[in-house]
């Protein structure tokens, strides 16, 4: 028997499989059992409501997306109200991603949340491109990470993941100040600041002019910024980011994810995650593997053989 | 789980003519309950030269529950379509759906009219097929660019529809023309409804006389989608909802692809 349970800080997860926030909703659930799912993690919304941004909002590219969907929100009363009651009739979790303009508001929405019967952790989204002008983020400066961290900590006893973004020059330095303000593990991350232009309207290809990208095609950027929270953090850090299939999950396992979310290829296809969860059991057998959790961080990064030939 | 995410089977998938093509799949017990207005996602290849990421929504054009078979007209205009046209008798297609809300029909109509123009003839021809086993009186005016391109008038004329043929060559598919001969077609056979999909234009006019003569009408709406079921919230469009017609944002996948014609911000 396959064993594909993870626990991220005393969290535990049946299996490390979750959506990406804002890929997920309701409508899966006439797709897929969402009983197998490792937790949910819902679509971003803020305390108020918000509209989004223009259409349109999401295009096309080779092997990946764009989008600017701009956190359309329904407000707190709704996702307490509709939201947190739909999930609570299937077993796993239910984890919550927020945003807010300030980490005051932030603080506020964490400290809400807390009180509502079926929420068991909060996804701090400090890291969406698509709200602020020119993708700025909490999650872009180690600074501002530390600030809306320690407000949200000091707001909640829920377990706190925070969503960083690859839109940094300063991964490590972002992930050591959420760890250091009481995070309690890093999703790695967000999509990654992008456009397109359609040469014939000589237009932009997104309402928002530049939108978040997501898919394969950002697999690599992702994975190696996951690697990098591993290395220079103790929490556990979630990878995300082009997960398409088994082997992703296994790839972003070994360079350090403890668990990891599944955005896009949800879009594709609805049963990823479910193909993916049995697809897992079946590479642990063949590798001889009987917890998936020892995978976590188990790549050999020992150096490679230094090259000393001159050219 | 009324939707399925299947690998169908392709039947057949010809030229219709130099624009559009018609495939067959066999798409299993659940898809082929599609009801007219919904639609299906569908996985399109990826070719040298094309390469669709995104599925495709596509509504229907003829769905048989006794041989599980679903069928679409579609124009090979872009990447995904021409992804689709590559596909011959034999091959596998990923199919998700039925997806979104159909059409709905109040049992006590009388007469029905469908407005139909382009691509949007498929769409409805399903449509008529129903009305016709309600015992309902259609009128459909179906409008092209020219007559070559109104492909699906037996789908009306077999069911016993009234059919009227405007195209644009000799100017008779004018808006002026269609609200002349939705009037004319209202004082003598008053209907209780109107169904269109596609034009903002025709939507417009319709949704106006709506108002004047009294009756009620659904609209099928495209907009450019990525999950097709809900989740993206990238096929939205401004609706107004109540009473008090206040302006929210509906997604097109889910809450629609029809809506009530009075519901659309034009």
């Amino acid at each position: 028997m396959i064993d594909l349970s993870v626990t991220v800080k005393n969290f535990a997860l049946q299996n490390p499989i979750m959506p990406a926030s804002g890929t997920f909703a309701e409508g899966l659930s006439d797709v897929v059992d969402f009983n197998r799912l490792g937790g949910f993690v819902t679509k971003t919304f803020t305390a108020s409501k918000r509209p989004g941004n223009p259409v349109p909002r999401i295009c096309e590219l080779n092997s990946a997306m764009l989008n600017a969907i701009g956190i359309p929100s329904k407000g707190l009363d709704d996702y307490i109200k509709n939201t947190v009651p739909f999930y609570k009739q299937f077993q796993p979790p239910l984890i919550a991603s927020i945003s807010a303009n300030t980490a005051a508001e932030f603080g506020e929405l964490a400290a809400k949340l807390s009180q509502v019967d079926g929420i068991s952790a909060i996804e701090a989204n400090i890291s969406c491109p698509n709200i602020e002008a020119h993708g700025k983020a909490f999650a872009i400066e180690a600074k501002s990470t530390a600030n809306v961290i320690k407000l949200l900590r000091a707001s909640t006893h829920l377990p706190l993941w925070a969503k960083l973004t690859p839109n940094t020059s300063d991964i490590i330095g972002v992930a050591q100040a959420a760890e250091s303000e009481g995070c309690d593990a890093l999703v790695v991350g967000n999509t990654l600041l992008g456009m397109a232009v359609d040469i014939e309207t000589r237009r932009p290809k997104l309402g928002n002019i530049m939108g978040g990208m997501s898919g394969p095609a950002i697999k690599p950027i992702m994975l190696r910024m996951t690697y990098q929270c591993h290395k220079h953090v103790n929490i556990p850090v979630i990878g995300c980011g082009g997960i398409m299939n088994a082997h992703d999950v296994i790839e972003y396992m070994l360079a350090g994810a403890t668990a990891v979310q599944v955005g896009t290829a949800t879009f594709i296809n609805p049963t990823t995650m479910i193909d993916i969860i049995d697809d897992l059991a079946t590479w642990c057998l063949e590798h001889d593997v009987t917890q998936i959790s020892e995978v976590t961080g188990l790549m050999d990064d020992s150096p490679f053989e230094p090259y000393t030939a001159l050219s | 789980m009324a939707v399925v995410e299947s690998k169908s089977r392709v039947l057949s998938n010809n030229w219709v003519n130099n624009e559009y093509k018609h495939m067959v799949i066999d798409a299993g017990p659940v898809a082929s309950k599609v009801e007219p207005g919904q639609f299906f996602n569908l996985l399109c290849p990826q070719t040298d030269t094309d390469k669709p990421f995104f599925r495709r929504p596509m509504s229907t054009y003829y769905a048989d529950e006794k041989t599980n078979t679903v069928e679409f007209l579609y124009k090979v205009t872009g990447a995904g379509t021409r992804g689709l046209s590559v596909l011959e008798e034999g091959d596998s297609l990923e199919v998700l759906g039925p997806l979104g809300k159909g059409f709905t029909m109040d049992p006590d109509y009388q007469h029905i009219i469908i407005v139909a123009r382009g691509v949007g003839l498929a769409t409805l021809a399903p449509l008529a097929e129903q009305a016709a086993k309600m015992n309902i009186r259609i009128t459909a005016i179906l409008s092209a660019r020219d007559k070559e391109r109104l492909m699906s008038q037996h789908r009306f004329l077999n069911v016993g529809a009234t059919v009227i043929e405007i195209i644009d060559t000799d100017n008779s598919s004018s808006l002026e023309n269609l609200e002349s001969l939705l009037r004319k077609v209202h004082q003598e056979d008053p209907y209780n409804a109107v169904y269109t999909c596609g034009s903002t234009r025709i939507t417009r006019l319709l949704n106006e006389l709506s108002d004047e003569l009294k009756f009620n009408g659904e609209v099928a709406l495209e907009q450019h989608m990525a999950c097709g079921i809900g989740m993206c919230y990238c096929c939205v469009r401004p609706m107004k909802v109540g009473s008090q017609k206040e302006i929210k944002s509906k997604r097109v996948c889910a809450d629609g692809p029809v809506f009530n014609i009075k519901e659309v911000v034009l």
